[in-house]
């Protein structure tokens, strides 16, 4: 994994590249952090740029598809290769120790909260 | 990549395939006559399919899957892939986007008629399941003699 945002393919070169696609993310909350798991079929590590621009968490990737030469194509629900998705981050969480794992194309973000900030319970005096 | 292909990259037949999605928001899929095992847009995995006059490869976008609970079968020219994707999503986190496909999964897909359901080969890599099916060679046209 690199911290490159833009990927340069032969589509973006040649002005053909169409919209990003928005991968599809489940977002869960815990007493230590947030888990973002993502989508991204097609992408391997190579090809997975996450940035963090100030508390601007922005998720990249391209889809290595390998297809024959000079194939046709008969259906295509995927019209592009490229993903795109970002999300602000607020302030209790630690973004240096944002942890990344990438498997079989879900990509899993774990995001802890500083632990000064962690939720305390409050107990009400009788 | 799928943008380049030829027949669909141009802006027409976007447009059309629009054009049909928008009829069959308003109208439920009429008058378009649709394909018996044709899903509706926006099923998952989302599937495209290639073909060369060797080959026909299948790729179903479906990351997160454990290869071995996949069931693949070809009858003639009709390719069914079916699985599943279980997220548990217990009640002890707060969950605040469940986007995720989570459950089962069934996709038939009518190949062109020419294929060899005797050499299919699948694999799965980064969440891309890959078919590859083979196409019989073509006839070659026979000169016939008259004795």
């Amino acid at each position: 994994m690199n911290t490159e945002t833009k990927p340069t393919t032969p589509e973006v070169a040649a002005g053909r590249d169409m919209a990003a696609l928005r991968p599809s993310v489940d977002i869960l909350e815990d007493a230590e952090g947030i888990t973002l798991l993502a989508d991204m079929p097609g992408v391997d590590r190579d090809r997975l740029h996450v940035h963090l621009d100030a508390n601007t968490l922005q998720i990249d990737g391209e889809a290595r598809i390998e297809l024959p030469e000079g194939a046709e194509a008969l259906h295509a629900d995927v019209r592009t290769t490229r993903y795109s998705r970002s999300f602000i981050l607020s302030n209790e969480l630690e973004p240096d120790k944002i942890e990344a794992r990438l498997r079989d194309g879900v990509l899993t973000l774990r995001i802890p909260k500083h632990p000064e900030q962690r939720p305390r319970r409050i107990e009400v005096r009788a | 990549m799928f943008g380049t292909f030829t027949g669909l990259s141009g802006g027409l037949f976007d447009d059309l395939s629009r054009l049909q999605r928008e009829l069959d928001d308003a109208f439920g899929r009429w008058p378009y006559t649709a394909e018996l095992r044709a899903p509706g847009f926006g099923s998952w995995p989302p599937i495209n399919i290639g073909a060369t006059p060797e080959r026909v490869d299948v790729y179903l976008f479906a990351p997160g899957l454990d290869p071995n609970e996949l069931d693949i079968s070809i009858q003639q020219n009709l390719l069914t892939i079916a699985g599943q994707r279980r997220i548990e999503r217990g009640d002890e986190t707060r969950w605040y986007r469940t986007e995720r496909f989570s459950g089962e999964f069934r996709r038939a897909l009518t190949l062109p008629e020419d294929v060899d359901p005797e050499r299919v080969d699948a694999s799965y890599r980064d969440g891309v399941l890959h078919v590859v099916v083979q196409r019989r060679e073509s006839v070659q046209p026979r000169r016939i003699s008259v004795s």
